[in-house]
């Protein structure tokens, strides 16, 4: 049958880009197998999301109740292998989000499936691609038998829009298991930014060592970002020397990302690094280091003391848009 | 406590990887090995609650080739206790690395299983996840602070995820992967390395497990991906903007 699920993340009431990458994902595997492309939306009190969910064409399976109120690896497991079984699902789909990569291949163990991490490119029913070796290798990978489970990596594929058709919304009750419900949620210590989503940004500012420490990116990073309305990273290094949190990283174990116009400031250009951010459209570095590995790849690198370059960059920018 | 730490021998980060010819696999030739370095954090991360908690064992696993007794050997000079090695000429998948984990705690029965969150060689993000299903215990990925209670029976486990820091509170045993800031890995000691030629590694053949290890994810070819070429220097902040805005149109 090839029926595809895709397993729908919601944040505060609403799908974020990758939720909608991730159906768009779910449609093309599921018209490449012939079969129909599901998606499941857990949670509380989910009525209104599961029916703006159905507005982009595909049947919606939710399941409202109160041990889904917050994301929870076993909890979820358990209802998404449940709705695989009960749909004859070929093909298990989510996005590569921190959610995705937690969710994905306990699903995986419980249904005996075969696995495609952060997959690139679905080629056909069975077969993807996707990056090894921090992105310096590309592999065909083929799931064989089924079910499979694919993540998709959200900077591979467009999101979906809304379809004149209107899937059908279907609520399902799944009993929890006491087995189950053994990881409880404390808290979520959100970061708070005005700031675009790093991942959905249409326009990152990264910083690097370079700028040597954490008032540093205050000083000079945030103002440029704020005058271009562009989302704020950072490279491992960065992170590693505690100039930052983690959740700016960018690179092969952080978030990967692809805007229209990446800046990469006072950042070597670690091979790690560019896995995070070598499909972005135009790439400018910044770097005092005329020899820096960023500047093999960028397509406008200015050599140059950032401490003087970035504050002037500040500047030009909110001139050109006032103007 | 028992802890059970996975090591896994991977291509020094730095390393450049070539593709053989016929996109079977990496070239293995001046591939500097070494551990997987989240693995490594995973290592510390045991040998800091060996510290606090008297009594504590920290048994490594590696899965892979005889080689990998290199990589448990530097583990065991940090501070772990003793090694298993499960010798495979094949290159497991992340679903039959966690059924080997797993056969193992079956009779090992460790109370909690540290793991880096993923290998950087097949960046797959999947072994603790996997294992944590069959074992049928709660998981913590991505963990940047692991605090365990006092009588050891839970942990509170705070996650890098999306858009911030997420607490979990689990019942032990359970899997922890750790990620970056979880802690800063401890260099081997001499002393260490002395004392580590004298502990116990155990060899099993992966044969002797009597697990499936079938395959359902093969690897049809590698391949390089397209490179990217540098553009252009500019010469002034003032044009960088310039092109910027009328060359490339992203401002």
């Amino acid at each position: 049958m090839g029926n595809v699920l895709v397993v729908a993340e919601h944040l505060h009431g609403k799908f974020p880009k990758t939720t909608l990458v991730s159906v768009a994902a779910g449609k093309q595997a599921a018209s490449l197998a012939g079969g129909k492309c599901i998606a499941a939306v857990l949670g509380q009190g989910i009525d209104a999301l599961a029916s703006e969910l159905a507005e982009y064409g595909v049947d919606v399976v939710a399941v409202d109740g109160a041990p889904f109120a917050h994301y929870l690896a076993d909890a979820y497991t358990a209802a998404i292998a449940e709705i695989a079984r009960q749909k004859d699902v070929e093909t298990v789909i989510a996005a590569a989000t921190a959610v995705g990569k937690d969710l994905l291949p306990r699903v995986a163990a419980r249904l005996g499936a075969g696995m495609a991490s952060d997959v690139t490119a679905i080629v056909d029913a069975k077969t993807f691609k996707r990056p090894m070796y921090a992105g310096n290798a590309i592999a065909t990978v083929e799931l064989q038998g089924t079910p499979r489970v694919v993540s998709v990596r959200v900077t591979a594929f467009d999101a979906a829009a809304k379809d004149t058709q209107k899937g059908a919304v279907e609520k399902l009750a799944i009993a929890p298991d006491p087995a189950h419900n053994r990881m409880q949620f404390v808290d979520f210590a959100e970061t708070k930014s005005d700031r675009p989503v790093l991942t959905e940004a249409r326009i990152v500012c990264s910083g690097g060592r370079g700028l040597k420490n954490g008032e540093n990116f205050k000083i000079y990073l945030e103002p440029l970002c704020d005058a271009l309305g562009a989302a704020m990273g950072a490279s491992r290094a960065a992170v590693d020397a505690g100039f930052v949190p983690n959740d700016l990283q960018v690179g092969q174990t952080g978030k990967v990302v692809a805007p229209q116009l990446y800046i990469a400031v006072g950042i070597s250009g670690a091979i790690q690094h560019l896995a995070g951010m070598k499909d972005s459209k135009v790439i400018v570095a910044i770097n005092k280091d005329e020899e820096a590995p960023i500047f093999q790849i960028a397509d406008y690198g200015l050599v140059a003391d950032l401490f003087k370059a970035v504050p002037e960059l500040t500047e030009e920018v909110k001139k050109l848009k006032s103007a | 406590m028992k802890i059970f730490v996975t090591v896994k021998r991977v291509p020094d980060p730095e390393t450049v990887i070539k593709i053989a010819s016929d996109g079977s696999n990496i070239v293995p030739d001046n591939v500097k090995w070494v551990i997987n370095p989240f693995d490594e954090i995973a290592i510390e991360e045991a040998l800091r609650v060996k510290e606090k908690v008297t009594g504590t064992e920290v048994v490594l696993v590696s899965i892979g080739l005889k080689a990998a007794q290199e990589q448990l050997r530097t583990g065991l000079a940090m501070g772990a206790d003793r090694a298993i090695l499960v010798l495979s000429e094949e290159a497991l998948e992340p679903l039959a690395v966690a059924r080997v984990v797993h056969k193992l705690a079956e009779t090992e029965k460790p109370d909690l299983i540290i793991m880096g969150k993923q290998a950087i060689d097949d960046d797959s993000n999947c072994v603790g996840q996997m294992l944590a299903e069959l074992r049928q215990w709660p998981q913590a990925t991505f963990a940047s602070k692991l605090e365990l209670a006092a009588d050891q029976k839970s942990a509170r486990v705070t996650r890098e995820v999306d858009g911030g820091l997420e607490t979990l509170a689990i019942p032990l045993p359970a899997v922890v992967t750790a990620d970056l800031r979880l802690n800063e890995p401890r260099y081997a000691s001499l002393p260490g390395i002395m004392k580590a030629r004298k502990k116990e590694m155990k060899e099993i053949p992966v044969a002797d497990l009597g697990i499936d290890v079938t395959p359902r994810l093969k690897i049809l070819k590698l391949e390089t991906p397209p490179k990217r070429t540098g553009g252009r220097k500019v010469r002034s902040v003032q044009e960088l903007v310039q092109v910027l805005h009328s060359e490339a149109k992203v401002i």
